[in-house]
């Protein structure tokens, strides 16, 4: 599944090693291992590939199993799944097994903690590190007792040879293992899946009981020696700079001790710290209330024009324009010149902040040309990159020790917070810890962006459509990466709108331009959120044209049972990724979790009293099917109550089930506090939001009561996780509100739309 | 010159009185299991409790603690897990687990007042603590839990 590079295995083994430890290389400084030197022939910096194992483990002489966790934890659990199949194939005691986060290192392979595919890309890779350590510690023990290694085995954390019923434990064969040649990748003998110990088995989190107990350490945590606290005031408008400062009364706060500029962006402005002044101090709260006191006079340059209102009519007009052509099937425009029934609608979504419950926080220190930082990110590669380029330094000078994050959501994969802390600290000459307030969480962000979409069917004499348009326009992510970029990315594209499976002769799916006057990020699902929320309300409006319900409706636009042909998807489809052949677009995989969450809401069959409805809706993203049905209560007054959520999800061999459910779970509350709440806006270029009390979140009394998960086992190869559950959430609900008031809902937040 | 009790330990802190609990707590005091989320009192992820009842330490100057005893989760059970804990490990309730030291703090609190919470108790209760993780379906069942065990 993923690419392996080429490279020296024997080099792996090079450097010290602790008194009879068995290193399979770590380029982290774990506490007991001395670490091995990496092969300079290993280094491929900014590479995609995944990485051969070598690199993922050692074993202790005492017993302990080390291994590295090298992509990051914001909750979603693959700081366990991963080292959890490397210890299943390893045939390791998960009790004797310790994790290690790596730094940010390119030998660690794609450390992007983004797009829902930590498990996808390196399930191969822990099970051939698991194995290759199996496989010579079996070698080492046959041949410390002079067996064929045919005749041995390793059972857990020990081998043994059954016939001499002799055994020995990990730990006292990882001197002898280590002197041993490491065996060729081709052959190695993977566990067939009967004997998974791990795998596939409902486990708790690593971090569980720290987590409960207050020991999680999160970047917000993270502490140097000699550290000062920053806190900056940032350009009110994106590509704003500073015209002049007045720190004279912010300096007379106690505890303040000096402020310092931080340089404004060059566009494009990437992951570049935005600009602005910093106020320095002993502590959090002495650099918060001296950065009250500051007086800044700003320059705001040229998106001190942008105002949601008017953006917004612009963006809509676009939509009814003839755009780029993403996806087409048929002939649409053919179809719709032949006149007949036709249904048109205007969707809206706004901008959305990430609001990870932990702000963008990190700690950095810059001593003799190098960086080293601790900070909650996702992407520990891009750290070096941008804190190198930031501070004038080479990547290879730049260590990122990776926390845990209190959330990530996609933000914490751009780390700008994190050069502002190195760019602070070089100017200053100490460690310094960057602190964003809420406020500069919710008023700074990359955020995900806004959205109008247009759709236009026909429909037959049997209420199905014979031609459908999709369109959206958008500013696009692009647009962080390249200056003045307006058109969607084929990425964006095909989350959730070129690829489209229904069965409909002519399809065509179209992007319009949108110029972006605020970051453009990516956020847990990224352009599928819109993208599903138009597909699936729409295919409900037609169900309700064509007088059906919507179930059985949603139904028929899938289709029969195929696998959707590449010739009828863009020519350069990227499939999150993945290849077509493993991960192809199954309509029959859509049909069964569709049909199993309404199976377990008991569409149909549950009896609903007034004000009370039902809603479904199905989405494809990161390779996983997900269908969503979602049960409301309206009252007389309009109030909304969510009564009950079935997610079915079909995401191929899942490595910790009740992870998984707890995603689907968070899954429904992120995707509701989306669709009751989510909304920024600005005025002149300035976010108008900046706590929860403006930007509000779905709380304990607004979340559904009742959410039922349900996993379908599949030994498909693994699919994503994370992200899928989001995007269905939003159109189930709308739907279910439709069916229980009889109003429609084009637009999120909910909190726009009177239901009484 | 404020005194307080942290956790049973005696402090004494002489700096500016107006210092938010939160951070004096945080940056001075050194546990970081109380966490920052929002700085207005809206989120819940700051709860400590003050002479045992909940409180949000980030809009609490450390002069109106004057004489308290407060307790952070690292204080919460001194000799093994506090019932709520062990609830939240039960249930594997913690996803990114940033919000959750405020939740327990908060849950400790709510059940000296109200020992067999209903939903709607949990509802009032909770609502002021958020979680972007969204794990409050496990929070509820783990806190009647840990209702029935402190029973």
């Amino acid at each position: 599944m993923s690419t392996i590079q080429n490279m020296s295995r024997r080099g792996f083994l090079k450097g010290t090693f602790a008194a009879g430890a068995f290193v399979l290389c770590s380029g982290y400084l774990p506490k007991n291992l001395v670490a091995a030197g990496t092969d300079p022939s290993a280094a491929d910096p900014l590479s995609d590939a995944a990485f051969h194992p070598g690199i993922w483990m050692g074993i202790e002489p005492d017993g302990t199993v080390v291994i590295v966790a090298a992509r990051s934890e914001m909750g979603t659990g693959c700081r366990t799944a991963l080292p959890r199949i490397l210890a299943d194939e390893l045939n390791a005691d998960w009790n004797k097994v310790r994790i290690i986060q790596a730094i940010g290192d390119a030998k660690y392979g794609d450390q992007d903690t983004d797009g829902s595919h930590s498990v996808r890309s390196f399930f191969d890779d822990m099970r051939e590190a698991g194995a290759t350590a199996r496989t010579m510690l079996v070698q080492a023990a046959a041949a410390k007792w002079g067996v064929p290694a045919g005749e041995c085995e390793a059972t857990l954390h020990k081998v043994v040879h059954k016939a001499s019923k002799r055994s020995l434990g990990y730990g006292e064969l990882a001197a002898d293992a280590a002197k041993l040649p490491v065996p060729a990748k081709d052959t190695l003998k993977l566990k067939p899946s009967s004997e998974w110990l791990y795998i596939g088995k409902d486990y708790d989190a690593y971090d569980l009981q720290d987590l409960c107990t207050g020991k999680g350490e999160f970047g917000m945590d993270a502490h140097l020696p000699g550290m000062v606290y920053a806190s900056i005031e940032h350009p009110p408008v994106l590509g704003g700079k500073v015209k002049s400062f007045d720190d004279k009364d912010a300096l007379t706060v106690p505890g303040v001790h000096q402020t310092a500029t931080i340089d404004p962006f060059k566009p494009p402005h990437l992951f570049q710290p935005l600009g602005g002044v910093a106020v320095i101090a002993d502590n959090t709260w002495a650099a918060f209330q001296g950065r009250k006191k500051l007086k800044v006079e700003w320059d705001n340059g040229p998106n001190a024009s942008f105002s949601s209102d008017s953006y917004r009519k612009e963006l809509q007009a676009t939509a009814r324009k003839t755009g780029h052509v993403a996806r087409s099937v048929g002939d649409v425009d053919a179809e719709f010149a032949k006149g007949g029934k036709t249904i048109e609608a205007d969707y809206y979504v706004p901008l959305l902040a990430h609001a990870s419950m932990e702000p963008p926080v990190a700690v950095a220190d810059y001593r003799d040309g190098k960086v080293i930082t601790y900070a909650p990110t996702q992407s520990p590669q891009a750290v070096q990159d941008t804190v190198a380029r930031a501070v004038g330094i080479k990547k290879e000078d730049v260590t990122c020790y990776v926390t845990l994050l209190g959330g990530g959501f996609g933000r914490k994969s751009k780390p700008d917070y994190i050069a502002e802390a190195a760019v602070l600290s070089k100017k200053i000459g100490k460690p310094v810890k960057v602190v964003w307030s809420r406020e500069d969480d919710i008023k700074f962000d990359y955020y995900h962006t806004v959205a109008a979409m247009y759709m236009k069917a026909t429909v037959g004499s049997d209420g199905l459509p014979t031609a459908w348009l999709q369109r959206s326009v958008f500013p696009p992510i692009t647009s962080t990466f390249v200056a003045g970029a307006e058109y969607a990315s084929d990425g964006e594209m095909e989350m959730g709108w070129s690829d489209t499976p229904f069965n409909i002769p002519n399809l065509k799916a179209e992007n319009g331009p949108a110029p972006a006057h605020v970051r453009i990020g990516w956020l847990r699902s990224v352009a599928n959120i819109y993208h599903a929320f138009a597909v699936q309300s729409f295919a409900s409006e037609l169900a309700t044209l064509a007088g059906r319900d919507q179930l059985d409706y949603l139904l028929k636009l899938i289709g029969p049972d195929r696998v959707i042909d590449k010739k009828l998807l863009p020519e350069k489809f990227e499939n999150y990724g993945g290849d077509y052949k493993d991960y192809p677009i199954d309509t029959a995989r859509m049909r069964r979790v569709t049909e199993l969450a309404a199976e377990r809401a008991g569409w149909g069959k549950r009896k609903l009293g007034k004000g009370e409805g039902m809603g479904v809706a199905v989405h494809r993203s990161f390779l996983t099917y997900v269908a969503t049905v979602v049960r409301v209560n309206v009252d007389n007054n309009g109030k909304m109550r969510i009564q009950q959520v079935d997610t079915a999800v079909d995401g191929g061999l899942l490595v910790n089930p009740d992870n998984v459910r707890q995603q689907f779970e968070g899954a429904a509350v992120f995707g509701t506090s989306i669709a009751l709440h989510g909304e920024i806006t600005a005025t002149n270029g300035v976010i108008d939001q900046s706590n929860f009390f403006d930007y509000k979140m779905c709380r304990m009394n607004e979340a559904p009561r009742e959410i039922n998960v349900h996993l379908i086992e599949s030994k498909a190869p693994p699919a994503g996780v994370g992200e899928p559950g989001v995007p269905p959430f939003a159109p189930a609900l709308c739907n279910a509100i439709f069916a229980a008031t009889g109003k429609r809902v084009r637009e999120l937040p909910l909190s726009r739309t009177a239901l009484a | 010159m404020v005194r307080l009790k942290v956790n049973g330990k005696e402090y004494s802190f002489d700096g500016d009185p107006d210092t938010r609990l939160l951070w004096y707590i945080r940056d001075i005091v050194g546990l970081t299991g109380t966490k920052f989320g929002c700085g207005m009192a809206l989120c819940g992820a700051c709860t400590v409790h003050r002479n045992g009842v909940a409180i949000r330490s980030c809009v609490t100057p450390v002069k109106a603690v004057e004489g308290a005893e407060i307790t952070t989760i690292e204080g919460l059970s001194t000799n093994g897990l506090h019932p709520v804990q062990q609830a939240w490990i039960e249930h594997r309730v913690p996803q990114c687990g940033y919000c959750q030291s405020g939740q327990i703090m908060q849950v400790a609190s709510l059940l000296k007042t109200k020992p067999h919470p209903t939903d709607d108790d949990i509802d009032e209760g909770m609502s002021g603590n958020i979680c972007r993780c969204g794990t409050y379906k496990r929070i509820r069942e783990a806190i009647k839990d840990a209702a029935r065990r402190s029973a």
